[in-house]
């Protein structure tokens, strides 16, 4: 077993911002809908506007980063394994089966999750804001934007509520299907993922490929002078090395106790 | 690239954050201080008691009047012009274009109309000798400036005598010391109309000529003892503020933006309240709250006299009248929830040549216009939620012309028709409908009445006024009958939540399924390397 660096700081960071944010609208919003009384109702109302401005504020860094560290690949829908995912679930799970879907940097997600997450992020979430701002600045009449009713508005804004809800419970539970219960949280919260070494190997491999294709492809052009192709190509050659070393010596590290463990 | 992300989120995501933070708490501002002693204090430029003119020996009302006017020229035309001196005025009404409306003509469901009583009704007008159709409106010397500026509280007009001085008023006295109105000078009228103290308004008591801040947060003596006219500021004798019970028009207002600006809390969200929410309606949360008020008069029940055939009365255990023969029975009531309506400030009315819908009653003394979505055409102004004290009646109407009776109540003496004092409604009636121009059929029979009261005045406490939770909430809130509107914590779509409980509870027993397989197999998952186990 190795140990992969597999969820960056800013990753996390939003990963984690994230569920408190969206837990501190479900709580808040949830005693807005009347349904329970927790913290009052002025203190609710509050900190639900709060956390909503706080939201988008991370959602627009989000979006930022997505794009910049091709992130957003992760979420394209993909129909390999998707059958073998649900029988994973289903079945294979409960015989030791191995996870269908193996995790590289730019494709941590499987099938299932692709598509969870994009319909999430992609749909949800946006509906979430854009609801949740018409509440915000919906007073009729306004002269900017004339909305009749609230009631539209917070239907869609109380159904995606339910959805989250439904979504948090699912997450939390299947996070526990890693390699070990708390593997999966381990790795979102130091970021490093354990894996066989074959499957850290590859990606390893394809972590210089990448690199590779950058030099070869995009980063200079014939006019580029040769200095500064060879600064590019040694920054990067660096950049593996150092990744490869940090791989090795805290995959090692992990897997050398472990084995001395058994013996 | 990778330094330059943590470090964006390290520093920019606070530092938003700390701005918006920032800006919510900017938003708070300087709450300006008033300078109370300074705004509120009136002192007169004059000592009148030094005026040679004042100190004659008055005998009567007018003499005093001709003294006032002879300094104090053109304020006679100027206050012939107001509505205190007409008890009338120009008001627009949906669907009947201008008319006359005021104390005048006016019916509601209290002592119904001045018309043929007005010798015992104009003891509230600011004039002298008003005792039947043929009182003169232009004569400068029946204007009653005493009863608005004596600063004594000695001064006094009499019963029945439209509106003279009791004969025991020391005039010369009073005219030496006046001065701005006060709040008694207001008062006399304005709490005790309609026959009692606080029978109207239910917001206007004797109770705040001397009251705790509890009353009335602006009046209260033990706080800013602000007078009625700090409010109802007055240019030329025309005083700011007019009852929907006489008027239709918002305008001529005398309103709480005067001194508060329309963004009065620290609280941005409340600030957005205000555009659909009448101040008043969450800082006026119960009325009536020095002394009781009227709720219901039921005339029908009037005339019913003792063995030697007198007038009777008896009260209710609080001590407020519960019956008198010459008015029926009344239900008071104190410390009153209001009841909240829709109202963008315009009001109709029902006047007196108006058929009856019989199918449609209560019948509306004065419908207030507003509902949620409604714009007024006029003004393009949106309705907000008021409190609004309803008064219900039961009174005299046509059951034949399906129009109301104005029916003559008041006599000095005894045979004259006068139903206070000979208990005949048919005689009433006709010498009522007369007196005004009206045909009357003979047959009269008792309706149904409402009538609105928009609540101004006993301005609570800020700690007392409502919370969220009075109107935010599923049941039984304040404004649980005003539906045409979705209020958050108030309303939701029940299917829609139900629907988002089973989804909950599926996933719940998905998950509790899934565990149990997971549990009962106990092959994978709970252990780190399965293979041990083997």
């Amino acid at each position: 077993m190795k140990r992969v660096y597999l969820y960056k700081m800013f990753e996390r960071f939003w990963h984690w911002a994230q569920m408190l944010l969206i837990s501190g609208l479900l709580i808040t919003g949830f005693e807005i809908h009347s349904t329970y009384e927790l913290i009052g109702y002025d203190t609710a109302v509050k900190w639900h506007n709060y956390s909503a401005w706080g939201f988008i504020v991370l959602i627009v860094f989000a979006i930022f980063w997505h794009f910049s560290t091709n992130a957003w690949k992760n979420y394209i829908p993909t129909a390999e394994n998707f059958k073998a995912q649900i029988e994973f679930y289903i079945t294979g799970i409960f015989r030791n089966a191995p996870h269908p879907t193996k995790k590289r940097v730019l494709s941590k997600l499987n099938p299932l999750q692709r598509l969870i997450y994009l319909f999430l992020k992609a749909i949800v979430i946006p509906i979430m804001v854009v609801s949740g701002l018409l509440y915000f600045y919906f007073h009729y009449p306004s002269q900017a934007i004339e909305v009749s009713t609230l009631k539209p508005i917070a239907i869609v804004h109380t159904f995606g509520a339910f959805m989250l809800v439904v979504f948090l419970i699912a997450h939390i539970y299947l996070i526990t299907t890693g390699n070990t219960i708390f593997s999966n949280l381990k790795a979102m919260i130091t970021g490093w993922e354990e894996m066989d070494d074959e499957d850290a190997k590859e990606i390893v491999e394809e972590a210089i490929d990448e690199v590779g294709k950058n030099i070869t492809q995009g980063h200079y052009s014939p006019s580029t002078k040769k200095k500064e192709v060879k600064d590019i190509i040694v920054e990067a050659l660096e950049d593996i090395e150092d990744k490869v070393q940090k791989e090795e010596l805290k995959g090692q590290k992990a897997i050398t106790k472990k084995k001395k463990n058994k013996k | 690239m990778r330094k330059i992300i943590p470090f964006l989120i390290m520093i920019l995501i606070p530092a938003v954050s700390a701005i918006i933070i920032i800006q919510q708490t900017k938003r708070l501002g300087e709450g300006a201080k008033v300078d109370l002693d300074t705004n509120f204090t009136h002192v007169c430029s004059v000592d009148h008691s030094k005026f040679d003119i004042l100190n004659a020996d008055f005998k009567t009302g007018p003499e005093v009047t001709k003294a006032c006017l002879s300094c104090h020229n053109g304020r006679g035309a100027e206050l012939m012009a107001t509505s205190h001196w007409q008890w009338s005025r120009e008001e627009y009404l949906k669907g009947k274009g201008v008319v006359p409306l005021g104390k005048k003509n006016i019916l509601n469901n209290f002592c119904i109309g001045i018309s043929s009583s007005e010798a015992t009704c104009t003891r509230c007008h600011i004039g002298y000798g008003w005792t039947d159709k043929t009182f003169d409106f232009s004569k400068e010397s029946n204007i009653d400036c005493l009863v608005c500026h004596d600063n004594t509280e000695t001064y006094q007009k009499d019963r029945g005598v439209g509106g003279l001085p009791k004969a025991d008023v020391d005039l010369s006295y009073v005219a030496r010391n006046i001065g701005l109105p006060k709040r008694a000078n207001c008062g006399v009228c304005h709490f005790w109309g309609g026959g009692g103290n606080n029978v109207k308004h239910g917001d206007l008591d004797k109770a705040m000529l001397d009251c705790s801040r509890k009353v009335d947060v602006h009046m209260g003596t033990d706080g800013m003892d602000m007078s009625c006219v700090d409010c109802h500021t007055a240019e030329n004798h025309k005083i700011l503020g007019k009852a929907y019970a006489l008027s239709s028009e918002n305008k001529d207002r005398a309103t709480c933006t005067q001194c508060h600006t329309e963004e009065p809390h620290i609280d941005q969200l409340l600030n957005e309240h205000t555009l659909r929410i009448a101040c008043q309606t969450c800082h006026i949360p119960t009325y009536a709250k020095g002394n009781s008020t009227k709720m219901i008069w039921d005339w029908s029940t009037a005339g019913e006299l003792d063995e030697h055939g007198e007038a009777q009365h008896w009260n209710d255990q609080d001590g407020n009248h519960k019956y008198m023969s010459i008015k029926g029975t009344f239900v008071y009531d104190d410390n009153v929830v209001p009841e909240y309506y829709w109202f963008n400030g315009t009001a109709n009315h029902h006047l007196i040549e108006e058929k009856i819908d019989t199918t449609n009653l209560p019948l509306q003394m004065n419908t207030l216009y507003g509902s949620y979505i409604s714009k007024d055409s006029s003004s393009n102004a949106v309705s907000k939620i008021w409190p609004v004290k309803v008064h219900r009646g039961k009174q005299i109407y046509d059951s034949k012309n399906l129009t109301l009776i104005q029916p003559k109540l008041w006599d000095k003496e005894k045979g004259k028709g006068a139903y206070w004092t000979d208990f005949d409604w048919d005689i009433a009636s006709r010498k009522g409908m007369e007196y005004i121009g009206m045909d009357y059929s003979g047959e009269y029979d008792f309706i149904e009445t409402e009538m609105y009261w928009p609540l101004n005045h006993q301005v609570a406490e800020k700690e007392k006024s409502l919370k969220c939770k009075d109107c935010h909430v599923r049941e039984n809130g304040r404004l649980a009958k005003i539906n045409d509107f979705y209020m958050p914590g108030r309303d939701r779509i029940a299917t829609l939540d139900l629907i988002g409980y089973i989804l909950i509870i599926l996933t719940i027993l998905g998950v509790i399924a899934h565990t149990y397989f997971r549990i009962k197999y106990r092959r994978t998952c709970f252990f780190d390397e399965p293979s041990d186990k083997e």
